[in-house]
């Protein structure tokens, strides 16, 4: 073959292609090398607020896909886990690589206190502003909203409250669960849109229907469909969207007024350490695929403009958002605590 | 310098014979008290030491400021209280409970004796939190399986119990409080002779007159006792009212130092907080041994004397049935929603086939990450634990009895003494001492193990203390006469002859730690789970089902172990005699 008879346009080609080719392998090298480093550490931490049976599904997804590297997952509620990290730095513990809570003050504060290191997990650009710190350390991992959930079983759909303001009347006296701020992050974002949108107010005159008390955000779909109480008055929807799913008695409501909207961030540690294992993991759990099963087989929403919700979820453009901003929820968390053990005891 | 010199001293065998015998005990004591000042330091001198001073420090110095702050907040008085109530009416319960119990099975012929004991001790070892949980799905005001029936039978609205309330909360812990009271009494019933109630009876007393008069005065002492140890038990709970008071929306004092944990810590609040406590219950235990020391009962002396069977007639059987539903409370209501909340899918449905499934065994097993390490810490602590304290206890409890060293009652009362440090306290005291320089042990199992050790000291040395002295001296000083050595009479000896109780200590130290929760809560580190904390986690998310098995498997291993200490033995746990 003669070189004159060649033409220049497919030299171009060529070269662009070499180079494209070059760019590529020199991009994979360093994907491999990273992730030879990650299989060299062999794990990473995770402490997550996720439910329970989700984050070990997070966990061996990934696990199943980068064979070698383990997750050590965590899971408590969203002031549990920052208790526990700063705990351990109290005492130099250096053991947590990504955390991950629904209480998006907690990464102000870690951002402020210089415990983050700064990445970007590939694929985040088309997510909503909301789901991304604008100093780039936090990336919203997955959403939910707060609803109201009854059991179809004791009440009918006429019976059953539509609003936050519904759940005031005395009639639900004994009848009604919440979660608490003190653990669950969904649950403190809750309190704090409301106190927005109906004042302290409103949860002071909601304590006089003398609510059941627990813990996660997770647990009031359990307790709605026991039947133990017959209302509860937040919770994340994808616990409830799941809950029905497995064929319990209960049933959403989504109030009129607006939803709490609750981003949950996620972020690598200035401390980690296993921190090339950190990013392979957060790059994971950012891919379009991994979010997608965060919609699909969890009822989450997601920041990825890609995602397929299931049919039978509202989208979220449908809804009316309630925010809260992290900045907020940072500076008056103490307050929401205080004011929540104050009007329900504990 | 000078302990050293009289010891090389007393070492040359030419004047051995001259050196008077309080000597000889100083060379041997010095080893000995250095260890026992060592571990002193670091089990409880440092670690109350540092809740002392965080009490009352501050910026600008010493300061009561903490103090004034926890005694003054409304809310954190009303913990006080709540924790008060709880414990008188745990108490009173208790007695009520425990005492006709121990009463039926020393005195009568009630019949099922073995059965009723083996209950007892049961409820004795069932860890309360496990229990508490467990009537959270029996008596929930509107799910619990009981509040169901009670409402289909009788078409009631309302529910029969509410579990989420200080009369359900106070309910919960008796059941698995009451055999301290049932074992005081047994006890002490069991060497009461009857002469003195017959003697009564002969000079013209009334059965009820010959009961106030000679057999209550007799028994007071180790009902008061009891009592005692109820309500300490009582008070320093933290699982049964973090599962049911906080859903109620009260605190008792335990869980309001655990919630001082929460970001932002206030550790010097919790540890103004626990100095109360530690008072309280040191107070309580002064009291009791004050009554116990008085007990110069010689009627309660032991040997001779006969004790008569009062024949219950026609009363028997319903006294069984009264014993049974007491213990279907503590035992069979519990352990069976535990069984089938392990097998459903929705706890609350009837354990139909379609709710039937083993997803729970599959998930706490091999998809839940935390259980294999969860389990296998706690195995490791409770091995290591059990080993090391039981060889300590035995040492301890060999010097005191045969009173090896100077000031053995000194070490007796040492050993005996983290009897008054409720579990959280412990734990905060541990959690100040130990995280910081020089002596990080928070992160690790050995923070652990200290708590554990600590706590369960006083349990294995009273043990062991029971076991010398059940061992006549006369039997070491018969080996000595013929001419054996120290060592070869301890390992001939001694040794056979104690093998069965050190193994008992070895257990009950094993069964405290596995079932450990108020000091392991403040404790743990993600990476150092144990079981009680994975069980704490899992009830905060309200994960019945993995709660359940993994509560049935803290069960087996408890009765697993109670199955060998019986075997070695050959009496049951509660120390009752045939």
């Amino acid at each position: 073959m003669s070189l004159r008879r060649v033409p220049m346009r497919s030299i171009a080609t060529c070269a662009v292609v070499l180079l494209a080719s070059l760019a590529v392998a020199s991009l994979a090298f360093a994907q491999s090398a990273h992730l030879e480093a990650a299989k060299k550490e062999g794990k990473v931490v995770w402490y997550t607020s996720l439910a329970l049976p989700s984050a070990e599904k997070v966990a061996k997804l990934f696990e199943a896909a980068y064979p070698g590297i383990k997750v050590e997952v965590h899971r408590t509620g969203s002031q549990r886990i920052l208790q526990r990290v700063m705990q351990e730095l109290q005492a130099n513990i250096k053991n947590v690589d990504v955390v991950h809570t629904s209480d998006a003050g907690h990464f102000v504060l870690l951002k402020d206190k210089k415990l983050l290191a700064k990445y970007t997990p590939a694929g985040v650009d088309g997510f909503p502003a909301g789901f991304k710190d604008k100093d780039g350390y936090y990336y919203g991992l997955r959403a939910t909203v707060n609803a109201i959930a009854y059991n179809t079983k004791a009440l009918s759909a006429a019976e059953a409250p539509k609003t936050w303001k519904d759940l005031l009347d005395p009639k639900w006296k004994g009848k009604l669960v919440t979660a608490h701020p003190g653990y669950s992050g969904v649950i403190s974002t809750h309190v704090l849109a409301l106190v927005h949108l109906h004042g302290w107010d409103y949860f002071k005159q909601l304590a006089q229907n003398k609510l059941m008390l627990v813990q996660s955000a997770v647990d009031p779909a359990g307790v709605v469909a026991s039947g133990e109480r017959l209302v509860a008055v937040n919770g994340g929807d994808y616990t409830f969207y799941q809950t029905k799913k497995k064929g319990n008695p209960v049933e959403i409501v989504y109030p009129k007024e607006g939803v709490p909207l609750v981003v949950s961030p996620s972020a690598i540690t200035s401390f980690a350490p296993h921190p090339s294992a950190a990013r392979l993991f957060t790059d994971f759990t950012f891919t379009r695929e991994l979010q997608q099963v965060m919609a699909d087989s969890e009822g989450l929403y997601t920041g990825h403009p890609e995602v397929k919700y299931p049919a039978d979820k509202p989208k979220l453009s449908e809804l009316k958002l309630l925010t809260a901003e992290p900045e907020e929820l940072e500076k008056r968390n103490e307050e929401i605590r205080k004011r929540f053990v104050e009007f329900f005891g504990a | 310098m000078k302990r050293s010199a009289s010891a090389s001293w007393s070492s040359s065998g030419r004047s051995r014979a001259v050196i008077p015998a309080r000597l000889q005990g100083v060379d041997r004591s010095l080893p000995v008290w250095l260890a026992a000042a060592l571990a002193l330091l670091f089990l409880m001198a440092l670690p109350l030491g540092w809740l002392a001073w965080v009490s009352v420090s501050s910026e600008g110095g010493p300061t009561l400021t903490h103090y004034r702050r926890v005694l003054a907040d409304p809310a954190l008085q009303k913990a006080l209280w709540n924790t008060l109530v709880l414990a008188f009416w745990v108490g009173l319960a208790s007695l009520a409970v425990g005492a006709p119990l121990a009463w039926l099975t020393a005195r009568t012929d009630v019949p099922g004796k073995a059965l009723i004991r083996g209950l007892v001790m049961a409820s004795f070892v069932t860890p309360p939190f496990l229990g508490a949980f467990a009537w959270v799905m029996l008596a929930g005001p509107n799910a619990g399986a009981l509040n169901k029936l009670w409402r289909s039978l009788t078409g009631a609205e309302e529910a029969l119990v509410n579990i989420f309330s200080m009369p359900g909360l106070v309910f919960v812990v008796t059941i698995y409080t009451f055999p301290y009271v049932y074992i005081m009494l047994a006890n002490t019933l069991a060497l009461i002779a009857s002469d003195l109630e017959e003697a009564a009876a002969v000079l013209g007393a009334g059965r009820l007159s010959v009961a106030l008069t000679v057999t209550l005065p007799l028994v007071l002492p180790a009902l008061v006792s009891g009592f005692i140890l109820a309500v300490l038990q009582a008070i320093a709970l933290f699982g049964s009212p973090a599962i049911l008071a906080l859903p109620a929306g009260f605190h008792t004092i335990t869980t309001q130092i655990w919630s001082f944990f929460h970001f932002p810590p206030k550790t010097e609040m919790a540890a103004a907080f626990s100095i109360p406590l530690l008072l309280a219950t040191a107070l309580l235990l002064l009291v009791q041994k004050k009554l116990l020391g008085r007990r110069g009962y010689a009627a309660v002396g032991g040997k001779g004397g006969q004790r008569r069977t009062i024949p219950l007639g026609a009363w028997r059987y319903p006294a069984l049935l009264a014993c049974l539903a007491v213990m279907a409370c503590a035992i069979f209501l519990p352990y069976g929603i535990l069984a089938k909340a392990a097998f459903s899918r929705a706890w609350a449905q009837p354990l139909t086939w379609d709710n039937l499934t083993l997803a729970n065994f599959s998930f706490t097993f091999f998809e839940y990450s935390a259980t294999q390490a969860a389990i296998l810490n706690t195995l490791e602590l409770g091995v290591m634990t059990a080993c090391v304290g039981a060889a300590l206890v035995t040492l301890l409890a060999y010097i005191t009895q045969r009173r090896l060293v100077l000031g053995h009652q000194v070490v007796a009362f040492l050993a005996l003494a983290p009897v008054v440090i409720p579990g959280v306290v412990l734990a905060v005291a541990l959690f100040l001492a130990y995280t910081r320089p020089p002596l990080v042990l928070y992160g690790t199992l050995w923070i652990l193990f200290v708590a554990y050790l600590t706590k369960e000291m006083p349990v294995g040395y009273a043990q062991s203390d029971a076991t010398f002295r059940s061992i006549p001296a006369e039997l070491e000083d018969a080996g000595r006469i013929l001419g054996a050595g120290r060592l070869r009479i301890l390992r001939e000896i001694t040794a056979p002859l104690a093998k069965s109780g050190i193994i008992a200590a070895w257990c009950f130290i094993f069964i405290g730690v596995i079932r450990e929760l108020s000091a392991s809560i403040i404790l743990f580190t993600p990476s150092t789970k144990v079981m009680s904390v994975v069980l704490f986690d899992l009830k905060e998310e309200g994960q019945f089902g993995a709660i359940a098995v993994l509560g049935l498997v803290m069960l087996a291993l408890t009765f697993a172990t109670v199955t060998l200490v019986q075997a070695v033995l050959g009496r049951d746990v509660l120390g009752a005699r045939e």
